[in-house]
């Protein structure tokens, strides 16, 4: 008997399933999947397991095994789907732990992006909540149906509680292991309650995050810590401009080195493969490639502002329109206008790209921290001449990604597979490892954008008018998710500017989109990362132009918004904010956003020294993400989204010179270290709505709130990001 | 060329290229992943290691340096300090990715070990080397604090490193 | 007295002192002046010939030697400009009266100098006298190079000319006035030219005068670190005493054992020439590591001993500003630092002390270790600030070194790291402000 394709995964360490004896019948709630393995005999003395769906596992050792379909990549993701299913399911967290699950878009698809199984818009706690109550609460079913058999008592009587069921009057219990053998012989319900909120015990509590103690000893696994007999580490040499191709090359001197085994050609580039790390690395340095950059992007970064600076003034495409903004700017009282510069940024996660590949004429194997298991199936598929199904993928951890690892290319997936096609295809792992130049310069950027605001106000003072016009790259263009773009409007462009909560009579939105020879990607919290900026920094010009206070301004136009309103008006209690002026020197300013459902506020307290340098002092952040699946997290992931994006605003900048890359690592590719870290308080709104994500909206409203405490504190406007490249930072 | 030094409290000998950085060969030659690369520049610290019980980055440093000294891992992580870390870390729920932390509790660990109630200004000097990108500096921080805490407490047990499913 | 005899006398009064003050410094020593020997032609000389490519080249074609000798002068650096064709000129030296461009020295006839002839080239580079007459400013070290042979000078035209001809224009000085009348220069040359041919001491080593050649006519080290006079030329009264080009200081090289190289061993000496560093001592950066990296290290064991050898005989001269260097470390620890140097600190502790430790003793890397560097022990900072702005590299043969550049920090951060690690490792702390390095990134 074969094991199916649930293949070993490395930092579970575990073999497959094991089944009794007896066998296990198959499960099914509503799910078109029956697992292979609980069909079969396997061998005598196996541990039994309970396998209902293909979200939980129960042993007969009490363990609880969730499978996750997303990527644990630091947002704690791994703990929230386990939390649901483990609320339903009233397992004992203690006893909790978490598998990936396999690349199967069938069983594990994301409900919101529909058929791709994946991780990214803040998605995953949305998409699975109902999913994983059900399975949770149906494995419970299954589980308290045993003992009422088992008992001869009325399902009514008994009680789950912590891996326990209980019937009080007899004062009989079972543990959730001593079950699984008679609940894996019964039929699925086809209908399963699920708790009322109050009763939940792990939702809204702060269950310790599962992958936490292997991430402090050094045994949680990831990509880089795949190691397997005779496997060949690949450092790939890539074009020094987006779209250089290679035109001859001279390995003589790479293949010289010792360790070196090969030197490869592929599409992306020259790969050296090598028995560690160090000896490819010597090897690649000694490459000599003579590039042909006849249909590389040769611009300067500075060049291609230039042209968006002027295709703003030129009619672009609308993506909002309400009322007449024109005439009612025409009419106004008073206008202001504003610009903004935002240039390409880095993801810089901790973990370069990296995966392990073994690849023969019949399958392919990956072992990654895997975003997007559909997508790099499908390509990984097409690049070695395979069928999707026989492209198997391991998801480890992600050392971060921040996006970078969801791409529709599935570049670095690709470029391990091409490796490995070009070496042979013989079932060699190999390893492709990315260093930091690789991934600073690599591409797949936050796009460059220019933005354009007009404002204008009645004699009241009312804000009555609001034109807002985008120049900048379609992330989604010439990808598999054109799709999604509409009526020309690539909705990840203008998110955040055309979906403006503000009450203002006349809006229009317009998009000017633009083609470099630059590959772009999202980047955490995608549009909200310059747009909120935009509409942040500006909305605070336009108070100051109506002589308001920038929060009460904002307020009396969120009146319509009551989520909106009250994240503001939390952030703002919390922080103290009053229109008293503060000393000389400080400066205080607001910001609120809205991305993928959460609402967040931020309120940020600088000190502008001497030196004009600006030194954040103090973030507080308020969010509503509906239900708080785990308070801890979300605070966790707030006060990294505000390091992020701070890191981000104070300094991040990839700027082009003759399309080379001029960034290369973190000398000059700054990001924040611990003592640029300001303190931040998170608040959280109760709230009773489906959970929506937090990995990405804390990152959106830090830029604008700083901008505006900077403006508070001097007078001056921020139009240019980096701050750096203003001497701010 | 073999280089011949303490990991983790064994003696070892790895036959590699003297200049191969001293993370290479921990990582490769002698199978101990825990500590991680992150920039092979310096500027990242999440190569941290002990030499000596000093903390050095790995990244650059030639596996021949090392010859006759003593090198501590992540995973020979043994002292009270280093365990006081480790607890404090999972109590206060620090890590997010993970990646840089072994790093950052190798340069937590050397700080406490030299410095028994290290100041907010302390923290700053030895922790600044050692980037997060998932920025979970507060919680480090409060870790290191905690960990002192610990340290400090009137009873003598070392702290058990202790969470779900372990 | 009478107003006019009043002004008479005080106009010859100023004109005497002038006159003096012009006699005494076009009157100054040769750089050679200090050995107080006899120095005789070469023809006359009867000793191993000093000048030509060394032993080991002696049977190569005139080409390969004359490559040798191309090295040695350096000529490359200067005619390439940064990422650009190698001779093929248009680098930039930015002076107090504005910048000029090195010339393209490919043999292309239109835009190189693909039309010289012997005699043309020999004016060139030993009397500073373009092929139309024009005259070249001193940045071409014709008053150095003079000291040439005619043969040497030859082999390296039969090195040029074996190139690929490229097609560069020279780009176009912005000089001003009076800067920019060349014909100036031939006044300059007639005072400060001696356009003599190497004449080696007869009782000195053979050693002794090979390296002579080396370090004056060839190498031309004075060119850097021999401080200019009034004239603007090289006053050799404190001969290697040292001097600032282009921002970056080019140390004492005097046997002084303070300020200069008199504590450095034979053996430190030539491994620093040769490699670009030595263990305690630092590394070569700038324009110096330039001349490690084209020069130097292509030199052969010999002649490198030989420039040794000469170094070590010239008068040691102090520099005053330089403090005695600090040879004792800093504290590993980073508590223990009475420095109020907040930010120099935070921005150490965030990027530097990963490879340069907080003692100052690198615990991983010795071209790391700052402790004892002259840099670092020269409270003007200027090569450090440098260093961090820029980076560095040397292509060692022994070893690769490889510093990243932090010039996407600011001013600020700059100045005060600067003036962190010169007070925390070295003799005396700097004082640098985000304005000097404000300027320092303006004329790079």
């Amino acid at each position: 008997m074969t094991v199916d394709a649930l293949e070993p995964r490395s930092f579970s360490r575990r073999d497959v399933l094991k089944a009794s004896g007896a066998g296990i019948a198959a499960l099914m709630i509503g799910f078109t999947w029956i697992p292979k393995r609980t069909l079969a005999a396997l061998g005598a003395g196996a541990t039994a397991e309970l396998v209902p769906n293909a979200f939980v596992r129960i042993g007969a050792d009490e363990s609880v095994t969730v499978i996750a379909k997303h990527l644990e990549m630091g947002q704690g993701c791994y703990t929230g789907l386990a939390t649901i299913l483990a609320e339903e399911l009233d397992a004992d967290w203690a006893r909790v732990r978490v598998e990936s699950a396999p690349a199967d878009a069938k069983r594990y698809a994301n409900l919101v992006f529909k058929t791709m199984q994946g991780t990214g818009g803040s998605s995953a706690m949305a998409n699975s909540w109902q999913q994983l109550r059900e399975a949770g609460a149906s494995a419970r079913a299954l589980l308290i149906t045993a003992a009422a058999k088992q008992w001869h008592v009325p399902i009514s009587e008994l009680r789950a509680e912590r891996g326990v069921i209980y019937h009080e009057s007899s004062q009989r219990q079972a543990t959730f292991g001593s079950l699984v053998k008679v609940a894996a012989a019964l039929p699925l319900p086809t209908q399963v309650a699920l708790k009322d909120p109050r009763q939940f015990t792990l939702i809204g509590s702060r269950p310790p995050r599962v992958d936490v103690p292997a991430k402090c000893d050094g045994t949680a696994q990831f990509s880089l810590d795949v190691a397997m007999p005779d496997l060949l580490v690949a450092l790939l040499a890539r074009a020094p401009q987006f779209g250089a191709t290679v035109v001859s090359f001279d390995a003589a001197a790479a293949q010289a080195v010792p360790g070196v085994v090969k030197v490869v050609q592929v599409p992306r580039g020259v790969a050296v493969l090598a028995k560690s790390f160090w000896a490819a690395k010597k090897g690649r340095d000694k490459l000599v490639i003579h590039w042909d950059d006849a249909h590389a992007e040769k611009r300067d970064s500075a060049q291609i502002m230039d042209e968006y600076r002027k295709l703003a003034n030129e009619p672009a495409t609308s993506a909002r329109r309400t009322g007449d903004p024109a005439r009612a700017l025409q009419s106004a009282a008073k206008t202001l206008s504003a610009t903004f510069e935002f240039p390409y940024l880095a993801h810089a996660p901790m973990e370069p790209l990296d995966c392990v590949v073994k690849l023969t004429a019949q399958r392919c194997d990956i072992w990654a921290g895997d975003q997007f298991q559909t997508i790099d199936q499908m390509n990984a598929a097409k690049t070695a001449g395979l069928e999707p199904a026989q492209v198997f993928i391991n998801t480890l951890y992600a050392g971060g990604s921040f996006g970078r690892r969801a791409n529709a290319f599935s570049d670095y997936i690709v470029e391990a597979v091409s490796i490995a096609k070009a070496y042979g295809a013989d079932g060699t792992p190999i390893k492709l490892q990315w260093t930091r130049e690789d991934d600073v310069r690599g591409g797949l950027y936050r796009p460059m954008y220019f933005h354009k605001l007009e404002a204008g106000l009645d004699a009241h003072r009312e804000l009555t008018s609001w034109r807002h016009v985008i120049v900048g790259q379609s992330i989604m263009a010439d990808t598999i998710m054109a799709a999604m773009i509409k009526d020309g409007i690539d909705p990840t462009s203008v998110e955040g500017a055309a979906t403006i909560a503000y009450d203002i009579p006349h809006v229009s939105v317009d998009l000017a989109t633009t083609k470099t020879g630059v590959p772009v990607l999202w980047w955490r919290v995608v549009g909200s990362s310059h747009t909120t900026f935009a509409v942040e920094t500006f909305m605070d010009q336009v108070a100051h132009a109506a002589g308001k206070d920038p929060f009460e301004f904002r307020r009396k136009l969120l009146a319509n918004e009551p989520r909106m309103k009250a994240v503001l008006e939390l952030a703002a209690e919390k922080a103290g904010w009053s229109a008293a002026p503060l000393p000389k020197g400080k400066g205080r300013g607001i910001a609120v956003a809205e991305a993928f459902k959460t609402f967040v506020a931020q309120v940020v307290e600088v000190t502008i020294e001497e030196s004009g340098r600006v030194k954040v002092d103090r973030v507080v952040c308020a969010v509503d993400c509906g239900v708080a699946i785990n308070p801890d997290v979300i605070t966790a992931q707030m006060e990294g989204g505000i390091g992020f994006g701070l890191g981000a605003v104070l300094w991040g900048n990839v700027t082009l010179e003759k399309g080379r890359v001029q960034q290369s690592n973190f000398n000059d590719y700054r990001v924040l270290r611990m003592n640029e870290m300001p303190k931040v308080e998170v608040y959280i709104v109760p709230s009773a709505e489906a959970p929506t994500g937090v990995g990405e909206p804390g990152v959106a409203p830090i830029g604008p709130a700083l901008a505006n405490a900077i403006f508070s504190a001097t007078g001056k406007r921020v139009e240019v990001l980096p701050l750096a490249r203003s001497g701010l930072a | 060329m073999a280089t011949t030094f303490v990991l983790n409290d064994k003696p070892i000998t790895l036959d590699v290229d003297a200049d191969m950085p001293l993370l290479w060969a921990v990582r490769e030659a002698a199978g101990l992943h825990g500590t991680k690369f992150g920039c092979g520049m310096a500027l990242c610290g999440a190569c941290t290691v002990h030499l000596n019980g000093k903390p050095i980055r790995s990244c650059i440093t030639p596996v021949s340096s090392v010859q006759g000294k003593e090198v501590r891992t992540i995973e020979g992580l043994s002292s009270k300090p280093g365990r006081a870390v480790q607890a404090a870390w999972i109590e206060l729920q620090v890590p997010q990715c993970g990646y840089c932390q072994s790093g950052q509790i190798m340069s937590a660990t050397a700080l406490l070990e030299g410095t028994k109630s290290p100041t907010d200004a302390d923290i700053d000097a030895a922790m600044s080397g050692n980037i997060c990108r998932c920025a979970t500096y507060q919680r480090i921080r409060a870790a290191i604090h905690r960990a002192a805490g610990l340290l400090d407490a009137p009873s003598a047990e070392t702290p058990r490193a202790a969470g779900a499913g372990s | 007295m009478k107003r006019p005899r009043l002004l008479l006398w005080s106009v010859t009064a100023i004109v005497i002192v002038c006159g003096a003050v012009a006699a005494y410094v076009v009157v100054g020593p040769g750089p050679m002046g200090f050995s107080g020997r006899t120095h005789v032609g070469l023809n006359e000389y009867s000793g191993p010939n000093p000048t030509g490519a060394p032993d080991e080249l002696k049977s190569a074609a005139l080409i390969a030697q004359g490559e040798y000798l191309a090295r040695a002068a350096d000529c490359m650096v200067c005619h390439t400009a940064k990422g650009g064709i190698p001779f093929a000129g248009g680098r930039p030296f930015v002076l107090p009266f504005g910048t000029i461009y090195s010339t393209n020295i490919t043999p292309d006839t239109e835009t190189g100098i693909g039309r010289y002839t012997d005699q043309d080239f020999l004016n060139a580079v030993q009397r500073g006298i373009a092929r139309d007459g024009t005259r070249l400013y001193p940045a071409m070290p014709f008053a150095s190079y003079t000291w040439m042979s005619d043969r040497d000078v030859l082999a390296i035209k039969a090195y040029v000319f074996s190139l690929t001809p490229v097609h560069a224009p020279a780009q176009a000085n912005t000089l001003g006035f009076p800067f920019n009348q060349r014909y100036l220069m031939a006044l300059w040359s007639a005072f400060f030219n001696p356009d003599k041919r190497f004449e080696p001491a007869t009782d000195r080593s053979a050693a002794w005068n090979r390296g002579a050649y080396l370090v004056e006519a060839l190498g031309h080290c004075g060119e850097c670190h021999t401080p200019r006079n009034l004239g603007m030329a090289l006053d050799n009264r404190r001969k290697f005493a040292g001097a600032v080009q282009a921002g970056w200081r080019a140390y004492n090289i005097t046997p002084d054992r303070s300020a200069g190289i008199g504590e450095w061993s034979d053996a430190e000496l030539a491994h620093y020439l040769s490699m670009g560093h030595t263990a305690g001592r630092g590394t070569a950066s700038g324009p110096m590591g330039e001349a490690i990296d084209e020069s130097l290290s292509h030199l052969t064991a010999g002649d490198i001993s030989a420039m040794v050898t000469y170094l070590r005989t010239v008068p040691a001269h102090t520099s005053p500003d330089l403090p005695a260097l600090r040879t004792q470390p800093a504290s590993p620890s980073f508590a223990d630092d009475r420095s109020r140097n907040l930010l120099g600190k935070a921005v150490y502790a965030g990027a530097c002390v990963g490879c340069h430790g907080w003692s100052g003793i690198s615990p991983s890397l010795s071209t790391a270790t700052l402790t004892g560097t002259r840099a670092i022990n020269d409270p003007k900072a200027m090569n450090v600030a440098q260093v961090i702005i820029g980076g560095g590299q040397r292509h060692a043969a022994d070893s690769s070194i490889y510093m990243p550049d932090f010039g996407s920090y600011s001013d600020d951060e700059i100045a005060s790291v600067a003036n962190y690690v010169t007070e925390r490792f070295g003799a005396q702390g700097s004082k640098l402000t985000a304005r000097d390095i404000e300027k320092m990134r303006a004329a790079d």
